[in-house]
């Protein structure tokens, strides 16, 4: 059994204090779900716990069975247990998925024995094409092939804990439902590192639908405003973030972006 | 000049280089290359020691032949006529018809006591009509020689031949590379002109490629690779000539340290030349903060109904790219390594000898791992 413990977790990007306080705590095998309003924090949650450069951290830590990750450059943080499925997978040309997970699995230790037979079984069991496999990492690939790639990569790296950022997002309800019964699958297994454990982060309740959460949490303004169980996933869909306490649905004003008019002082 | 150590085969060349100044920057053609370092004249001209394998009877040794063949070459400098004038030949005719499943391999050698001396390879590359062959030529030296290698290269492929080559340049740290490459395609031929620099101090290859019979194609690839204080030179011409000729490029190239590459091409599609087709795609990686590229992409279209794209990047591994990998657990010295070899990858596969390309692999993975640690500031 571990413990992901996340304590008074302040941060910002570019300047832009955006995380105000997070306290969540989630164990082998459980799925919390994070719900919240665009720009509400979700994103910058997932990136600062994964060690994404950019972000800075002012307060607080991130344990997993009592180390910081916090700490930890972003690829000892993986190594730890810790995983990121990506909203939006980057494209790594020319360096494909047998490629990449043989160096994960060496950096690890792991033998790259039976990898070739273990990355085809368990692409058959989410129903990514084997044809798609020999593809340079999301190059040409649709945004359902490339959610399907990362659980594929989820599955066989077996970490502890699973940030999934918007997984729902860019896909289509087949795959929505293969993916998420294989996170399921894998929080339900019984190894000697017991089940793992998710954050599920998404704006939407469609994800919770097929990956049955047992907390829900909602976000609004970089800090969690209520936690439940799953009924309130149902409560805040029919209510909207305006509902909670503290809540302001309405997306923090976002720095102006330049158009094109100011190029010409129009 | 210092002491010949071996004669002008032809002595009018070496007497109009004598009455010629070397090239300065100044000059646009010359532009950001190193050649006002060059101290010519501390160099001998000398016979360059070269191997070949794979050509057997379609070596031409009739210079009258021989000269047929280059008779199309132009002289653009000094250079040109050092080499017309020191020049060592490797002539390869292939008949019309022939093809050939092994590549012809031509290695030049220097060695150290070669120290101080100047190499004038040439290589004249005739495919007859329908002929299908590959040329790889291949330039070594050992780690510690200082020498100047001035090759030429002069391509022709006759109608609907089929003509590959592949220069590697594996020179060591002091050689200087002054390279210049003349190609032209007849009709309905298709050539393709490969580059793989690793090596040399300033190493420059200039490439013109011609396409003077309609229905011409020509491709031209480079993979270049620069670390400590080498620069790597390249300058291209896709020049299309004849109607409805197509041509395309892709050079890919890093930097690291304190070392520099400039990439000048030139897509020329002149007034005859309808319906041509033509692309030009230059990418550089900075792998150090002190590295430097520089790409110049140009087009000169003199003609309507043409199509034409030239693309150009220059910049350092891409942060999402790496951090894609790092977050699988994958150490940032991994990451790049796979970003790096992934960069390469589609020129890798498009090189005309397979075999190559687990040795190039290698060879660009060691140089990754010799790169300096970032200076303190």
């Amino acid at each position: 059994m571990s413990t992901l413990e996340i304590k008074g977790l302040v941060a910002s990007v570019a300047g832009q204090q955006i995380l105000n306080g997070i306290d969540l705590t989630v164990r082998s095998g459980e799925v919390h779900a994070i719900m919240g309003p665009n720009g509400a924090g979700k994103s910058t949650l997932s990136a600062v716990i994964m060690g994404k450069p950019g972000y800075t951290v002012h307060a607080g830590e991130v344990l997993l069975d009592g180390v910081d990750l916090l700490t930890l450059p972003a690829w000892q943080r993986a190594q730890a247990g810790m995983h990121l499925v990506m909203q939006y997978p980057s494209e790594v040309p020319g360096v494909g998925l047998a490629d990449m997970l043989a160096e994960a699995y060496a950096a690890r230790g792991r033998s790259v024995e039976g990898l070739a037979a273990s990355v085809a079984d368990e692409a058959e069991r989410i129903h990514f094409p084997v044809a798609l496999l020999d593809r340079s990492l999301n190059v040409d690939l649709s945004g359902g092939e490339k959610k399907r790639n990362e659980t594929l990569q989820l599955a066989l790296l077996q970490p502890k804990f699973a940030i999934l950022d918007e997984l729902d997002s860019g896909l289509d309800i087949d795959a929505l439902r293969d993916c998420s019964r294989r996170v399921e699958d894998a929080t339900n297994d019984t190894g000697p590192n017991g089940g793992l454990g998710v954050i599920a982060i998404t704006h939407y309740n469609r994800l919770l639908e097929e990956l049955h959460p047992d907390h829900v949490h909602i976000l609004v303004k970089g800090r969690i405003v209520e936690s439940g169980g799953p009924e309130l996933a149902d409560r805040l869909e029919i209510e909207g973030y305006e509902a909670f306490a503290g809540a302001d649905a309405a997306p923090p004003a976002a720095p102006k972006k330049p158009s094109l008019d100011d190029l010409f002082a129009l | 000049m210092s002491a010949l150590l071996t004669h002008a085969v032809d002595p009018a060349a070496a007497e109009r280089a004598a009455a010629m100044t070397l090239p300065s920057p100044d000059q646009e053609v010359w532009r950001y290359s190193r050649i006002a370092e060059l101290d010519l004249a501390s160099y001998a001209p000398a016979a360059v020691r070269t191997t070949i394998s794979g050509a057997d009877s379609l070596l031409v040794a009739d210079p009258s032949l021989v000269a047929e063949l280059v008779a199309g070459m132009t002289v653009h400098d000094v250079f040109d006529e050092l080499n017309a004038a020191y020049q060592h030949t490797v002539a390869i005719s292939v008949p019309a018809g022939k093809v050939l499943a092994e590549p012809i391999v031509i290695t030049h050698h220097i060695s150290l006591e070669d120290n101080g001396r100047a190499l004038y390879p040439r290589l004249v590359i005739h495919g007859g009509q329908d002929s299908e062959f590959t040329v790889v030529e291949r330039f070594e030296s050992h780690p510690d020689v200082d020498a100047l290698i001035v090759p030429r290269l002069v391509l022709h492929a006759a109608q609907a031949a089929r003509v590959s080559y592949l220069g590697i340049n594996l020179l060591g740290d002091n050689v200087w590379q002054l390279g210049h490459q003349q190609a032209t395609g007849e009709r309905d031929s298709t050539t393709l002109l490969a580059t793989v620099a690793l090596g040399g101090d300033y190493a420059r290859v200039r490439t013109d490629a011609r396409l003077v019979g309609q229905g011409g194609s020509t491709k031209q690839i480079a993979l270049y690779y620069a670390d400590g204080h080498q620069m790597h030179d390249f300058r291209t011409l896709q020049d299309h000539i004849a109607p409805r000729t197509s041509s395309d490029l892709l050079f890919k190239g890093a930097v690291q340290d304190t070392a520099k590459s400039v990439y000048t091409g030139l897509i020329r599609i002149r007034e005859a030349a309808k319906g041509s087709v033509a692309y030009q795609t230059n990418r550089n990686l900075t792998l150090s903060e002190g590295a430097w590229a520089e790409s110049v992409p140009n087009l000169d279209i003199r003609t309507n109904e043409v199509k034409c794209s030239h693309a150009s990047t220059v910049g350092p591994i891409d942060d999402e790219q790496r951090f894609y990998l790092e977050s699988r657990g994958i150490p940032p010295e991994v990451a790049e390594r796979l970003v790096v070899l992934g960069f390469f990858d589609d020129v890798l596969s498009l090189l005309p000898v397979g075999g190559l390309r687990a040795d190039l692999r290698t060879r660009v993975a060691a140089k990754l791992q010799r790169r300096l640690p970032k200076a303190i500031a």
